[in-house]
């Protein structure tokens, strides 16, 4: 079967490479059959990869270790769930799910335009096509998932246990949705830039994919940080990790994008700017998938160099270069029809918020690369640390929450003074109240966090009377009643009413976002069973040690230490947390077997009580040190013993280490609105999907009958 | 040994399904018009989408009447221009 | 002001704007990084400066004592190692043998002490073929 998955992905090559030149030989010459046939090879393509993907998949589910891949990445006992998406945390694999990913976008695209646009559509399949071309022969001659072992092992090494949590399994998938989705808007961009035919139909026939690519980037962003918060052993949701900030890229300019293509769409301008957002933003999707393969940045992800690097760079030069020339020798059907009438209308607004959007993405941008940036200067290494980024991506952030709330109330064109101050009455009203509130409470040590929760509330202001004062238009125009008015203004507005919702969603995260940081209690304490301490306000007592072994078809999966916590808040409830260590073994054959254990993969269980206001947060790392002893005599009996003898002498151990547990330092963290970050990210999806969401075909029609009848009205008249 | 039969049989669907489209033979293309009109109908339909949002934006306030009888009667003006060429290409 | 004229101030200024901005972003980012170093390059190291540090933690050197971990980095094919004593968070792939970056300045005694929650290992496992590092 291997050989089959091999054969299958050389053939996607070849369909790919065909696809390529019966586009362009079809789009130069007019042969409108030769422009179906390549069509076809993307749907061939799509059909291919699937395949593929199938073999993989199966193989992983049914363990066959003769494949070098299975074998290295899953094994017998590794949970079902986690053996078929260990397929993707193998590169090979991760390679070939990019891949299928972006046969099956463009196929849906490419169905979708079938019969339009079909100067562009030529060149934008051969685009797609090349990105698949290069993902192929990579996958055929570079990283084949494909690849046999000699003689399979009995056991494969098994899915790293750090990566055994639901959100690490489906981030990767979520961030390559993104990228590929990113791929459509680039490759039409390119294609109609190609062609001259910059005009509004390129935009409105992506302008779906990139929503979506914005939305499952975003989501994938999120998932990584909630997963480093709730398994990791440090507490925190961000680091500023080069691999971090390089999904973060393309996800800022993509919203930078989204914006303006409205800018576009209503006036015409900014054509040269969204052409260039549009291929920068490709761009970096290619980077940020090279950058968690390269190791030319230190981080925790990156993990050591490949064979890739040259490959890649050799791609994401010719993109830059190429999208360069392209805007370049372009540049008189990019100009703009319209100029802005004002500063104070919504097309400023939406200038300002792109400005800010590329001067965040400049920012991480300086930052992530600064070390290949010093080294080319100035010869050596230098890197930059969190508190760096945070200077200028938090006033940045400020402002951006600022202008979404500006933005949605102000009017297109020109808004007058009179006007403004009626619209902005209330929502600044409200944030100064906020505002006023924060320092009575005593949050003035943290003005960052007051401004913050100034801003937010400003913007949930804009966004409650948007609803308002929309619901109240609906009244007027057609008699209905509040509840409904708002349905069916919602319904018919979902584009607008979708992205009041991501801004509401986006105050409630960087609010969120806000007090955690400033307000958060942290401290690393040294206890034993029967100590008491306090954080924020919390008062933590170690009740009882834990230990315990987990068995998996009568072998030993892993081991457990922990401590049970009672946690006690101030003039609240009292609840009980359990926080763990867990050992897994290592696959050395040179080590003992039960020492194996403290050799191998440790992932931390963190005790978490995550709450509406606030977050408590217990991390536990017993001192390996003092069990060193025992764990040496125990290896050197068990040595060579049945398994069944070394699970009951594991059983022992554990039961001994819970009488006399070894000495452990805890973490412990009290960090308010820590949850408003994930319930402000689904808000921020749920407005997404909205605005996505396509209008039935009749609801639309009704829409504009009216703006047609009045139409039709001038057009008899004149 | 079943491999290769399953290769030859992916082999021979590709180039069925990829091939379709050449065996009708070669047809001229009269991509110019389609285009135009589709181009027309896209400025349209973003065009129905402005004036409705413009009235939106002045029932929510956010626009002065003047101001609004201006743009309104601007943007239905540029919707008859379309309407007319699309007219035309008929 | 003419339409033209406002035009061409708004771009002057925002002009000047991203001017400083890149400015700003330039000159702070020198001052405020540290230099990335392995083992092998500290021996010239000035007590006081912040380096961040890439390498091997070397096999056996690793003690813990409470929330004090001690251990000694390595150059990544082996050879010289300097002392690091280090307070804070210790990631979860963290094993001897395994690459770490950690930010550290030399103190008086020669000892390299890291900054606290500074410590990187390089996770290992993930898109490499061997598992037994």
């Amino acid at each position: 079967m291997a050989v089959l998955g091999r054969a299958l992905i050389y053939l996607a090559l070849a369909v790919a490479v065909y696809g390529i030149v019966a586009a362009l030989v079809g789009a130069r010459r007019g042969r409108a059959d030769l422009v179906e046939s390549a069509r076809r090879s993307v749907y061939a393509l799509a059909g291919l990869t699937v395949a593929a993907f199938a073999i993989l998949e199966i193989a992983f589910l049914r363990s066959d270790f003769s494949f070098s891949v299975v074998a290295s990445h899953s094994s017998t006992t590794t949970p079902p769930f986690y053996q078929a998406t260990a397929a993707w945390s193998s590169q090979e694999g991760s390679l070939l799910l990019w891949l299928l990913m972006l046969s099956l976008w463009s196929s849906l695209v490419l169905f979708l335009t079938r019969r339009h646009l079909r100067d562009v559509v030529p060149y934008a399949t051969a685009v797609l096509l090349g990105f698949a071309a290069f993902f192929a022969a990579l996958l055929a001659f570079f990283e084949s998932p494909f690849a046999q072992v000699a003689v399979a092992p009995p056991e494969g090494a098994g899915l790293n246990p750090l990566l055994r949590h639901p959100s690490m399994m489906i981030h990767p998938p979520m961030l390559y949705s993104g990228y590929t989705l990113f791929a459509i808007p680039f490759a039409f961009g390119v294609a109609a830039l190609i062609r001259r035919r910059v005009d509004a139909d390129w935009i409105a026939a992506t302008r779906r994919f990139a929503l979506a690519a914005w939305l499952f980037l975003g989501a994938g962003i999120i998932l990584g940080a909630r997963w480093s918060y709730a398994e990791l052993g440090w507490g925190g949701y961000w680091a500023w990790d080069p691999v971090e900030n390089a999904s973060l890229l393309p996800w800022l300019t993509g919203t930078a994008f989204i914006h303006s293509i409205m800018l576009q769409e209503k006036r015409g301008m900014l054509k040269m700017w969204n052409a260039s957002l549009v291929l920068a933003t490709g761009t970096l999707c290619i980077l940020g998938t090279f950058l968690v393969r390269s190791g030319i940045l230190d981080s925790i992800h990156a993990f050591g160099a490949s064979t890739l690097g040259v490959p890649f760079i050799a791609l994401i030069a010719v993109m830059v270069a190429g999208s360069i020339a392209l805007v370049v020798s372009r540049r008189d059907a990019l100009r703009s029809e319209h100029r802005l009438d004002s500063l104070l209308s919504r097309e400023a607004m939406f200038v300002a918020n792109n400005l800010v959007l590329v001067g965040l993405a400049f920012v991480v941008f300086w930052g992530t690369f600064f070390p290949l940036i010093a080294e080319a200067l100035t010869g050596e290494r230098q890197t930059l640390g969190p508190p760096w980024f945070d200077r200028y991506t938090v006033p940045l952030a400020l402002v951006l929450v600022l202008l979404s709330g500006i933005g949605p109330v102000i009017a297109w064109r020109r808004a007058t003074w009179r006007n403004a101050r009626r619209a902005f009455l209330v929502p600044v009203a409200s944030g100064l109240v906020t505002a006023a509130a924060c320092l009575a409470f005593g949050l003035g040590e943290s003005p960052f966090s007051v401004v913050m929760f100034a801003l937010g509330a400003f913007v949930i202001g804009t966004v409650a009377q948007e609803f308002w004062r929309g619901a109240g238009a609906r009244r007027a125009m057609a008699g209905e009643a509040p509840p409904r008015a708002v349905v069916t203004l919602v319904r018919r507005n979902r584009r607008r009413y979708g992205g009041y919702i991501v801004h509401l969603g986006v105050a409630l995260l960087f609010m969120g976002v806000a007090a955690s940081s400033a307000f958060q209690d942290e401290r690393d304490v040294r206890m034993s069973p029967g100590d008491r301490t306090r954080i924020g306000d919390y008062t933590v007592t170690f009740a009882k040690s834990t230990a315990d072994i987990e068995l998996r078809g009568g072998r030993l999966e892993n081991i457990k230490f922990g401590a049970r916590l009672v946690v006690e808040r101030d003039g609240g409830e009292t609840f009980t947390t359990v926080t763990e260590r867990r050992y897994f073994p290592s696959m050395n054959p040179a080590l003992g077997p039960i020492g194996r254990f403290f050799e191998g993969e440790a992932t931390s269980e963190i005790g978490l009580q995550a709450g509406l206001l606030r977050d408590f947060w217990a991390a536990y790392q017993p001192d390996q040190e003092s069990i060193r002893a025992v764990v040496d005599r125990l290896d050197e009996r068990m040595e060579g013993k049945p398994a069944d003898q070394q699970v009951r002498a594991m059983a022992n151990l554990t039961a001994f280490l819970r009488d006399r547990p070894p000495p452990a330092t805890f973490r412990l963290i009290a960090s308010p609105l820590v949850s408003w970050i994930w319930i402000g990210s689904l808000v921020v999806f749920s407005g997404g999907l909205l605005a996505l969401w396509p209008a039935p075909d009749a609801a639309r029609r009704r829409a504009t009958a009216r703006a047609a009848a009045r139409v039709a009205q001038d057009l008899s008249r004149a | 040994m079943l491999a290769p039969i399953l290769v030859i049989c992916a082999l021979a669907i590709v180039v069925w399904v990829v091939g379709a489209p050449l065996r009708g033979g070669p047809r001229a293309a009269d991509e110019e018009v389609v285009a135009e009109r589709e181009r027309l109908e896209a400025a349209r339909e973003a065009k129905y989408r402005e004036i409705r949002e413009l009235e939106l934006d002045h029932r929510t306030g956010k626009l002065s009447d003047e101001d609004f009888r201006a743009l309104d009667r601007q943007l239905r003006g540029e919707a008859v221009v379309i309407q007319r060429e699309l007219d035309r290409l008929d | 002001m003419d339409p033209a004229r406002k035009r061409t101030v708004r771009l002057v200024v925002a002009l000047t704007a991203a001017v400083l901005l890149v400015g700003a972003l330039a000159v702070t980012s020198f001052s405020a990084s540290s230099e990335a170093r392995t083992p092998k390059q500290l021996a010239d190291a000035q007590p006081g400066e912040r380096y961040q540090l890439t390498g091997r933690v070397q096999k056996g050197t690793y003690v813990r004592r409470g929330d004090l971990h001690t251990f000694r980095i390595q150059e990544r094919t082996g050879g010289v190692s300097v002392p690091v004593s280090y307070r804070g968070s210790v990631p979860d792939p963290f094993r001897e043998g395994r690459e770490v970056i950690v930010t550290v300045t030399k103190d008086a005694s020669g000892t390299f002490v890291g900054e606290r929650d500074s410590l990187i290992t390089k996770c290992p496992s993930k898109f490499t073929k061997d598992q037994q590092s």
